[in-house]
């Protein structure tokens, strides 16, 4: 068991016999390497003569540029010169598209790495964590205040948004995918048109619903509102796809034993879609902890700790940055108060998504290695 | 039996054989009936599915209510201004339009995707068609984790580290690419001339809108038929060549799609253009001279200091930009639904 699982999946059953050997399909040739390498330095030495030397051209990123696109020619040429038209382009294009993925890459780590980076002055100190900013003034050094109002507000906000548009997206979830009906095409097209709706706008609506039309004071309460409103269309498309992975037969089986609706839909149903709930449920609060715009408007500003989420202003850490990460706003020392407040973010981001990567990533009724073990345990004992 | 017809011999088994020879001229309808099929509904199935298609029903409601209230607050607005709301560019309490801040939003968005698109594509190609399988999931987390990196974190980003560093290509674009009226600058050749400026806005908004196309469309590819990319290559064809001919064909929809959900997300971003941005009021085409504007910077920006009529135009202002995305994203839904790729992953 344990030999079967430490193989690539699909290995099985392409057990090499006596005789034969597996071809090697692997696409990476020295001469192709070479090939790039040469390219990425001729065009590098090229670019230097002409950018630097000849032509009066400056700026770093205008070289990487100008090299990029020479790059790509110099290859293009090489490849011509060895290989036929077909597999010339061939070539070409796999380089475009891994340079393409390499940006994007590069665009995570860069931002994730650049917060970290600038961030570790604010966050080495222990009372960055453990006080607010209620005595801190904006000379204050860093040993004294911290972020401690903003977390609380982030969690209870959070916690909040959780409990309001969790439920509400589970069960339209569970209509788009279990009921159905007339309605179903206009919910899903607006759960998906939602889902990339202006983060702004949530705020704005609940400023001018909550604030201005029923009188409610700017408070964690309204912020909580606010991200459910963001939050909610993305944990039910997540959980709309999770519940159409559930298989059919399943449901039938349930069906077959004479259980209604309600009853497949609750214990066969959403048990078997467990994992892939959570994740969305853990992905939606990830995408909702960060978003500003929305608690912007509604939550109010303030420099002191306030556990009450129902009344007062009630600080939380994406409006923190949004606040002393302003290059205007701030002197040296509450911009990396900002920055601290940014890897606690970034980094209370990453649990999560780890959380979600750690409970999902398994197709429904794909059990976990305790569920298994749980399972192997109590067919012995019967 | 009683079927007296040609056609329905020894279909009785069969509910519309029997049905349809029933139909035929020759049949007397007294003897026979299909039995009838009665699903009966028991009360807990009832109450269930109301209470799920309410919930349903609350994610229209929902949106119609933002609709609603954004409508009218900004009635008040709209009978002072008129129709010049639509032609002013000025914001204020007296004199207030969008006709600077949402072509600014617009052109914001547009060079965003100019970057997004290529690099989100290409991305999601070689992500679902180069990466060998080990590193192809780890790619998929990043770009998921990309997906759910705040707003603010990369606005901070592009406000400290990107802002700086592109000073020298926006001086390098004007001075050699300057003929070209987009790329045309007014004023020194300094970095006052080029911070703040829509350009740079809208490359910090690609970094937001390029997980969402790249993940999208990845999403399509790898849908793309087993069969088909094998015919592929069985005719021949190298790697891009099935690419060209099966995966791109297929997944059109999808890259139409996501790339106008990347539109809605980059025309609705606020906190990226308001950090880098520094609000004017007259529209200018000039994405690399410094100043710009737009719609959500307004709303961040000034909502809560607004008097009353300043504060109905901003919302008018909100309800014209709520309306456009949300037109945006329910068109680019039905071109994902109905594409064929998105008919597997959306189907009823």
């Amino acid at each position: 068991m344990l030999t079967q699982e430490s193989r690539p999946p699909g290995a099985t059953g392409t057990r090499p016999a006596d005789g034969e050997r597996k071809v090697r399909i692997s696409r990476v040739t020295p001469a192709g390497v070479m090939t790039v390498a040469g390219a990425a330095v001729g065009a590098l030495a090229l670019v230097w003569v002409l950018y630097e030397r000849v032509l009066p051209f400056t700026g770093v990123l205008g070289f990487w540029v100008c090299w990029y696109l020479v790059f790509l020619l110099l290859y293009a040429v090489m490849a011509r010169q060895q290989w036929d038209q077909r597999l010339a382009r061939d070539r070409v294009t796999t380089v475009a598209f891994a340079t393409g993925g390499m940006l994007a890459l590069a665009g995570v780590f860069g931002v994730v790495l650049f917060a970290l980076a600038r961030g570790h002055d604010a966050v080495f100190h222990v009372n960055f964590f453990t006080t607010s900013m209620a005595f801190a003034g904006p000379l204050s050094p860093l040993n004294v205040g911290g972020v401690l109002h903003a977390i609380v507000g982030t969690v209870e906000q959070i916690l909040i948004a959780t409990l309001i548009s969790v439920p509400l997206a589970v069960s339209a979830a569970v209509f788009l995918a279990e009921v159905g009906g007339r309605l179903a095409r206009p919910v899903r097209i607006i759960v998906e048109a939602m889902t990339a709706l202006p983060d702004i706008i949530a705020g704005v609506f609940v400023y001018v619903a909550f604030i201005l039309a029923l009188g409610m004071q700017k408070s964690g309460l309204a912020a909580g509102i606010a991200l459910s409103v963001n939050m909610m269309p993305i944990v039910a498309r997540a959980s709309e796809v999770v519940l159409r992975l559930v298989p059919g037969a399943l449901r039938e089986a349930s069906y077959a034993l004479g259980s209604s609706q309600w009853r497949t839909v609750l214990n066969v149903v959403l048990p078997t879609a467990r994992a892939g709930l959570a994740t969305a449920v853990v992905l939606g609060m990830a995408r909702a902890i960060g978003e500003t715009a929305p608690v912007l408007l509604v939550s109010g500003v303030t420099k002191e700790l306030n556990l009450s989420p129902v009344s007062g202003p009630q600080m939380s850490l994406p409006l923190f940055i949004w606040n002393y990460g302003h290059i205007e706003a701030s002197s040296s020392g509450l911009v990396a108060r900002g920055f601290g407040a940014a890897v606690a973010l970034v980094l209370v981001v990453i649990c999560l998504f780890a959380i979600a990567r750690r409970i999902g990533g398994r197709a429904p009724g794909d059990l976990s290695r305790s569920q298994r073990r749980r399972l192997a345990r109590s067919a012995v004992s019967r | 039996m009683g079927l007296r017809g040609t056609a329905a011999e020894g279909e009785e088994g069969n509910p519309t054989m029997a049905a349809l020879a029933r139909s035929g001229p020759t049949l007397t309808p007294d003897d026979d009936k299909p039995r009838p099929i009665v699903v009966r509904v028991s009360t807990g199935d009832l109450i269930f599915r109301s209470a799920m298609r309410a919930a349903g029903l609350m994610v229209l409601v929902i949106t119609a209510s933002i609709l609603i209230f954004l409508v009218a607050r900004s009635i008040p607005a709209f009978r002072s201004a008129g129709f010049s709301f639509f032609t002013t560019s000025q914001f204020n309490g007296y004199q207030f339009g969008i006709a600077a801040i949402l072509p600014f939003s617009v052109l914001i968005a547009v060079i965003a995707l100019v970057i997004a698109i290529p690099v989100g594509i290409a991305a999601a190609l070689f992500i679902s068609e180069y990466a060998p399988p080990g590193l192809r999931r780890a790619l998929i987390a990043a770009i998921d984790l990309m997906a759910a990196v705040p707003s603010i974190v990369v606005a901070v980003f592009g406000l400290y580290f990107l802002m700086p560093r592109i000073l020298g290509f926006d001086s390098w674009l004007a001075q050699h690419l300057g003929f070209i009226p987009v790329f045309r600058v007014t004023g020194p050749n300094s970095a006052v001339t080029y911070v703040q400026s829509t350009f740079i806005a809208g490359v910090v908004v690609s970094l937001l809108v390029i997980p969402i196309i790249t993940s999208l469309s990845r999403q399509v590819f790898s849908q793309a038929p087993q069969g088909e990319r094998e015919a592929a290559y069985a005719l021949g064809a190298t790697r891009w060549g099935m690419i060209r001919t099966v995966v791109l064909p297929y997944g059109r929809a999808g890259m139409i799609g996501a790339s106008m959900l990347g539109l809605g997300r980059a025309l609705g971003e606020t906190i990226a253009v308001s950090f880098i941005l520094t609000p004017i009021y007259s529209f200018s085409p000039h994405v690399l001279q410094s100043g710009g504007n737009s719609v959500t910077y307004m709303i961040a920006n000034y909502l809560l200091d607004a008097g009353s009529l300043e504060r109905s135009a901003l919302l008018a202002a909100a309800m014209v930009l709520f309306v456009m995305t949300l037109g945006i994203n329910v068109v680019a839904a039905i071109v994902i639904s109905r594409s064929r790729s998105g008919a597997t992953t959306a189907a009823d």
